[in-house]
């Protein structure tokens, strides 16, 4: 497939795409196409990342001084109880981390990109499973739902981890309807990534051989797996916290001769491979951004495509490092502390391999690939972080304070939603058929790179310092940095603001091409480019057939005969 | 900035003063033990003294970590750069070579920072390990977390409870220099998590079990004490001081704080301030009429209060049941919290000193 | 890159099956549909296992705290009904997989008159469950904080409010699934009676199948360590 990259299906007429091809509303809210999946998806976790990011630049303007003031300020000025202030704070910092994970980051890259591009990457009409997909939004949107009606039912106070027993007995909030709506979108992860397996089992076209699969599939492979073996885990602890608050049955609660602990070691079992299923979607992203960008065949593809698998399994063994200091055994913490270097080792793999796939390759400096390379600096700042926090005695300091706030925020935020940025750039044109305005977009990633440091690498320093979290009033000897921090944020804020600008303006009437966009944006070899922009309703006309991998680019030079060093 | 953390664990300095909100200030401690004046005006994150015997293991083991991490960093992003620069498109057809793969380089980079993390964690466990056997002689301390205060108890010196506070310099825990002590700790409601900074220890507070946690002081000062826990609305302010002593001193300064006694010339109403701070009743309950945990005690003598067994007028003996059966009338509105009881550890001069205090706040 | 445009029939892999009329579109041959749809079925099932797996281990943490208590609570499960109920249970899975078998073969009576039997198996399962639920609600053996068997003179020592909690929540969440297995199951009855399934197509029933035997095996696992402790 390497020789006609910009033509699209052997000459074919242009078909309507899949974006017009059935009219209406409901031809949205009901369908079953990947690709309209996929934009819904991409719409929703794009505005709750708003709220969860809003909820961050309220509490970051309170922690501007060291008292309680900012917030209480604002509720004065909208005539409530200034008092409050210290709940309302509570509130929004586990909105926030509730919102962006459960939300966000989790279901973002897999339903967004995952969905729209899988089954195109692999050469399928669909996913294995169309109204599976289907009812996996809805089932999310209805677990979005009753997120929503917790913000207007009292708010939330526990924290995203939800602890026993402040959350089972102790909390006012509305901690049933926020867990019931945890658990619900824990069905529709699961839902997603069942289908995902399948489609990546039994729907790859003729000649798609698991080492042709692109780097970004196979990512979404591990995290499939992971969904599918973590989250029943999440939605029977969920559950059981339901039944703790409401029928007091007494597993966690100590009054009643429960143990709380036992609820952290669930919580983790579930939450510590979430992270990797947050993050696994993100490096599939970088996998293919760094190749295309560099017209380079990917370095070390199946050390790639093996490390994901193999952080997918290790990551089912490492929960109790977030709990080193929780009370359980010494041998649990020693034991969980060497498994989570293991973690590392696969990590490191994938970071050196970006960085050796740039070796001679031909590296274009657009957007996305800004993105990628902005990821490899953040990303290996919080993956480094991380070992700080796996060394038992150093975590035992750093534990609960600030430091972890900035290592899981440079993993997030500067690992996945970087990539994510990035990954919407690169397919931007291929879903929507529109180009974005190149210039601006540069411009607005350095707001990002520059607002994402200044925000969160001090906070390491506070953190060494002795900085906890979640605190809503500090002592003072913190407040410069915490200014910084604050300010950081309104630069990350103008900058996803102009993101968001720039990416709208290219969707109104008046900024349609004249001429349809070329199907290959980027002189992609992966299969997703070779289909028309935006892609048919059925993705391909005919059957595609794969004779060689995704990273065969034209420019390679073969002359040199070091295809084996 | 790097720098400045590389060397924030040695460096010991005041921090500026902030312009903090009363009730919030808890100095930053002043050791300028081994300080150096310029870096200590260059540096405003030099706040972090090493005042225990585990401190500077673990600033050992985390400069060795920072010094590690920025070496894979600059590698990386050095070798990322240089890419950057020599292999940036200049023609579109620019040839890329087509390296696949390469065995023994894949095999160095996955086994040198194996090798280099088995290390960190061997180091982490070795250090990790000292922290968790207390010594045999260790002085015993009892510390009780609650929502949102704690409480401390010395076995050998009966009668001693100190509490910490946020309104105050009040000394939430005494230790003596250079003495192995051993903290006995449980939690009366959810979890809390006892942190010193300064020493470098950190432990679960967990409610129906005991944890412990030793340590040995090894400055003479005065140190932040954190919930490092989340643990309701004012966590934030579940903060106290500890205090370090001579040895010498530490028995005397225990045997002091065990009175809580009217001091000559103490009006009556400033004693009973003092039994408020110190008794921790000002956890819960304001001065300026807003409500905390518990309703504020402003304006509360002799008005009816609403409980949920009718109204009540607050007098003496309303006061008195309050402290000692909290639960016999429990104020509208605070329903869902519980005050502990403190049957036993207030007497009769207490009690009249509280009182009088309480008839002051119109 | 390149395509065939002619139809799927045209490189179908030989022995893929024959087209049947549930052909999804985005499917090339009934084989990969049918694959897929049996994939799915084992990683959902997976799925299931470790949502049980969670409670299991919450049982053995308080089994392992309370050892006496547990002892002395399950002595009040009624040790003949969960017994007739695993009966129930393994000769359903057996008429069951005789249904799956009928189905493959294309006997369509003996399709509907097995998924019939099962169906009428798991409602006997359910009325036994509603039995013993009665039972332990008329004597106070409720979980948490409604647990108030000593009112009906029964003293367990211990907290044995946890026992009954893991207990109603392990079977509770088990009931459900029979009651979604009565649901699915008549579901396939109904379609066997239009005479859907046949030598060609039988997917669904298999899958319904292999649900009906996990939740079975759930069972036999909860009926020793519920009822049968020591
Ligand atoms: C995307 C999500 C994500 C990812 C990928 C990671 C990755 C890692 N995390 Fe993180 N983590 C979180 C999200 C994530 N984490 C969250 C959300 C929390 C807090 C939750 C809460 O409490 O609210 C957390 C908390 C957390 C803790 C608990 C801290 C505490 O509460 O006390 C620990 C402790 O071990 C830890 C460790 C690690 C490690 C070792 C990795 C490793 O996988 C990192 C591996 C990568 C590298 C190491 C970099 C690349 C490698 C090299 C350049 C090679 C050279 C390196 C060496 C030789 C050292 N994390
Ligand atoms: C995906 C995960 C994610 C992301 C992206 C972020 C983003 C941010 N986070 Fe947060 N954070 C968490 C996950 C995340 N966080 C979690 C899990 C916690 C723990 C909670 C707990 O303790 O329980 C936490 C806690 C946390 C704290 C600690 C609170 C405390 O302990 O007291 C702080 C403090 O500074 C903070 C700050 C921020 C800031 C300033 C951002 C900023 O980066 C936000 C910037 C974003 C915006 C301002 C939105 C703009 C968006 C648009 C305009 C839409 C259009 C966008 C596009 C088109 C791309 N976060
Ligand atoms: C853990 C929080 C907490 C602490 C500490 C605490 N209280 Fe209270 N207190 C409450 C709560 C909650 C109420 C209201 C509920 C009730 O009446 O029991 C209350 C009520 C009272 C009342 C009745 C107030 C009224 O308006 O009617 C008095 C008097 C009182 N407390 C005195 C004290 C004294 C004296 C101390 C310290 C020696 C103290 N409290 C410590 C939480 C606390
Ligand atoms: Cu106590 Cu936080
Ligand atoms: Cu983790």
């Amino acid at each position: 497939m390497a020789d006609d990259k910009s033509t699209h299906d052997a000459g074919h007429e242009r078909e309507p795409s899949y974006l017009v091809a059935q009219k209406g509303l409901k031809s949205w809210l009901f369908t079953v196409d990947h690709k309209r999946l996929g934009l819904m998806y991409l719409a929703t976790t794009l505005l709750f990342f708003f709220v969860g990011g809003m909820a961050a630049i309220f509490f970051r303007t309170e922690l501007l001084t060291p008292g309680p003031g900012e917030i209480s300020g604002v509720l004065t000025a909208l005539g409530m109880d200034p008092t409050t202030s210290a709940t309302t704070y509570n509130k929004l910092f586990t909105v926030h981390g509730a919102v962006m994970v459960f939300l966000v980051i989790i279901p973002s890259v897999p339903g967004a990109l995952g969905n729209f591009l899988l089954p195109l990457m692999l050469g399928a009409k669909d996913v294995a499973f169309p109204r599976l997909n289907l009812l996996s939004f809805w089932v999310y949107s209805l677990g979005a739902l009753f997120f929503i009606y917790t913000l207007f039912a009292g708010g939330l106070d526990t924290g995203w981890t939800f602890y026993t027993p402040y959350s089972s007995n102790f909390s006012g909030t509305a901690v049933i309807s926020a867990t019931f709506g945890a658990f619900i979108l824990g069905f529709s992860s699961i839902l997603t990534g069942l289908n995902f397996m399948v489609t990546i089992h039994k729907m790859r076209a003729p000649g798609m051989t698991w080492n042709r699969m692109p780097l970004f599939c196979w990512s979404i492979y591990a995290t499939a797996v992971i969904q599918v073996l973590a989250t029943p885990v999440l939605a029977i602890t969920l559950l059981l916290l339901i039944m703790e608050r409401t029928l007091n049955i007494g597993i966690f609660d100590p009054a009643m001769g429960g143990d709380p602990v036992l609820f952290q070691h669930f919580f983790w079992f579930y939450s510590h491979p979430a992270v990797y299923i947050m993050i696994l979607p993100g490096f599939g992203i970088i996998s293919e951004l760094i190749a295309v960008h560099s017209r380079k065949h990917i370095f070390g593809y199946k050390a790639i495509a093996l490390s994901s698998v193999a952080i997918a399994i290790i990551s089912f063994v490492v929960w109790g490092h977030h709990m080193f200091v929780s009370g359980q055994s010494e041998l649990a913490g020693i034991v969980f502390s060497f498994l989570t270097f293991a973690v590392a080792v696969p990590t490191a793999i994938k970071v050196f391999s970006w960085v050796a796939t740039l070796y001679k390759g031909s590296i274009q400096f657009n957007t996305p690939m800004l993105y990628g390379l902005m990821f490899l600096f953040t990303f290996t700042i919080g993956g480094l972080t991380g070992v700080f926090l796996g060394t038992l005695s150093v975590d035992v300091h750093l534990h609960d304070t600030y430091f972890v706030v900035a290592h899981f925020h440079y993993v997030m935020m500067g690992g996945t939603i970087i990539a994510f940025v990035g990954g919407l750039h690169h397919w931007w044109a291929k879903m929507t058929g529109r180009n974005y305005d190149e210039k601006q977009a540069r411009w607005a990633s350095l707001f990002i790179f520059v607002g994402f440091n200044m925000t969160f690498f001090n906070q390491f320093v506070l953190g060494q310092q002795g900085m906890p979290r979640r605190y809503y009033t500090y002592v003072p000897q913190f407040q410069q940095q915490h200014v910084l921090s604050t300010v950081g944020a309104y630069i990350l804020l103008a900058g996803f603001l102009w993101i968001a600008f720039y990416l709208l303006a290219s969707l109104r009437k008046s900024a349609a091409p004249k001429e349809p966009l070329p199907d290959n944006t980027w002189g992609g070899a992966s299969l997703e480019w070779s289909t028309q922009t935006p892609p048919i309703e059925h993705n391909f006309h005919g059957q595609p057939r794969v004779d060689s991998d995704p990273y065969n680019f034209p420019q390679i030079d073969r002359t040199g005969g070091m295809d084996h060093h | 900035m790097i720098l400045s953390m590389l060397m924030a664990p040695e460096a010991a300095a005041a921090a500026p003063e902030g312009s903090a909100t009363a009730g919030q200030v808890l100095d930053p401690s002043v050791h300028t033990q081994g300080a150096n004046a310029v870096w200590e005006t260059v540096n405003p994150w030099a706040t972090l003294p090493q005042a225990s015997t585990f401190a500077e293991g673990t600033d050992l083991l985390y400069l060795f970590i920072v010094v590690l991490s920025l070496f894979f960093f600059v590698l990386i992003m050095g070798v990322q750069g240089y890419f950057m620069w020599k292999y940036h498109r200049k023609s579109d057809d620019q040839k890329t070579s087509s390296i696949t793969h390469n065995g023994k380089v894949e095999f160095l980079w996955s086994a040198i920072p194996a090798v280099l993390l088995v290390w960190i964690f061997v180091w982490g466990e070795v250090d990790f390990l000292k922290q968790t056997v207390p010594p045999p002689d260790a002085v015993q301390v009892r510390v009780t977390g609650r929502q949102w205060f704690w409480t401390v108890d010395y076995p050998d010196y009966p009668g001693v409870q100190l509490t910490s506070s946020v309104d105050d310099n009040v000394v939430t825990l005494v230790v003596p220099k250079g003495k192995p002590v051993q903290l006995t700790m449980t939690s009366e409601d959810v979890l809390h998590d006892f942190y010193i900074p300064a020493f470098r220890v950190k432990r679960d507070v967990v409610p129906g079990r005991y944890t412990s946690l030793w340590f040995e002081a090894t400055q003479v000062g005065e140190f932040n004490l954190y919930c490092a826990e989340y643990c309701g609305d004012q966590h934030s302010a579940m903060i106290g001081k500890v205090k370090v002593l001579e040895p010498e001193l530490f028995g005397e300064y225990l045997a002091e704080a065990g009175k809580l006694e009217q001091e000559e010339g103490e009006p009556l109403a400033a004693f009973g301030e003092r039994i408020y701070k110190r008794r921790g009743c000002n956890a819960c309950h304001s001065l300026d009429g807003s409500p905390k945990v518990g309703p504020s005690w402003k304006g509360m003598w002799g008005k009816q209060e609403t409980t949920d067994k009718g109204t009540v007028l607050v007098d003496d003996n309303y006061i008195k049941e309050s402290v000692e059966e909290p639960n016999a009338q429990i104020v509208a509105g605070f329903e869902g919290v519980k005050m502990p009881s403190y049957k036993g550890q207030l007497d009769e001069k207490h009690f009249a000193a509280l009182i009088e205090f309480i008839k002051t706040l119109e | 890159m390149s395509h065939d445009h002619d139809s799927p029939k045209a490189h179908r892999p030989a022995g893929a099956g024959e087209p049947h009329a549930f052909m999804a579109h985005h499917f090339n041959t009934p084989g990969q549909q049918a694959g897929a749809a049996k994939f799915g079925m084992w990683v959902f099932l997976a799925t299931e296992i470790l949502m049980f797996s969670g409670l299991f281990l919450a049982y053995f943490i308080v089994r392992m705290h309370y050892p006496d208590m547990v002892l002395a609570a399950h002595e009040h499960l009624n040790k003949t009904a969960g017994g007739i109920n695993t009966v129930v249970l393994i000769t359903s899975s057996l008429t069951m997989a005789l249904a799956v078998r009928a189905a493959q073969v294309g006997d369509q009576p003996a399709i509907k008159r097995n998924l019939l039997l099962t169906i009428g198996f798991a409602f006997t399962f359910m009325v036994v469950k509603y039995f013993e639920y009665t039972a332990k609600i008329e004597h106070g053996m409720l979980p948490g904080k409604f647990y108030h068997a000593w009112d009906h003179g029964y003293y367990i020592e211990g907290s044995p409010h946890i026992f009954f909690a893991v207990y109603f929540c392990m079977t509770g969440l088990h009931g459900f699934h029979v009651l979604i297995g009565i649901g699915v199951l008549t579901w396939i009855y109904l379609r066997a009676g239009k005479g859907h399934f046949g030598p060609s197509y039988y997917t669904p029933v298999e899958n319904v199948g292999l649900y009906w035997h996990l939740v079975d095996l759930i069972w036999i696992f909860l009926f020793p360590l519920l009822y049968l402790v020591r």
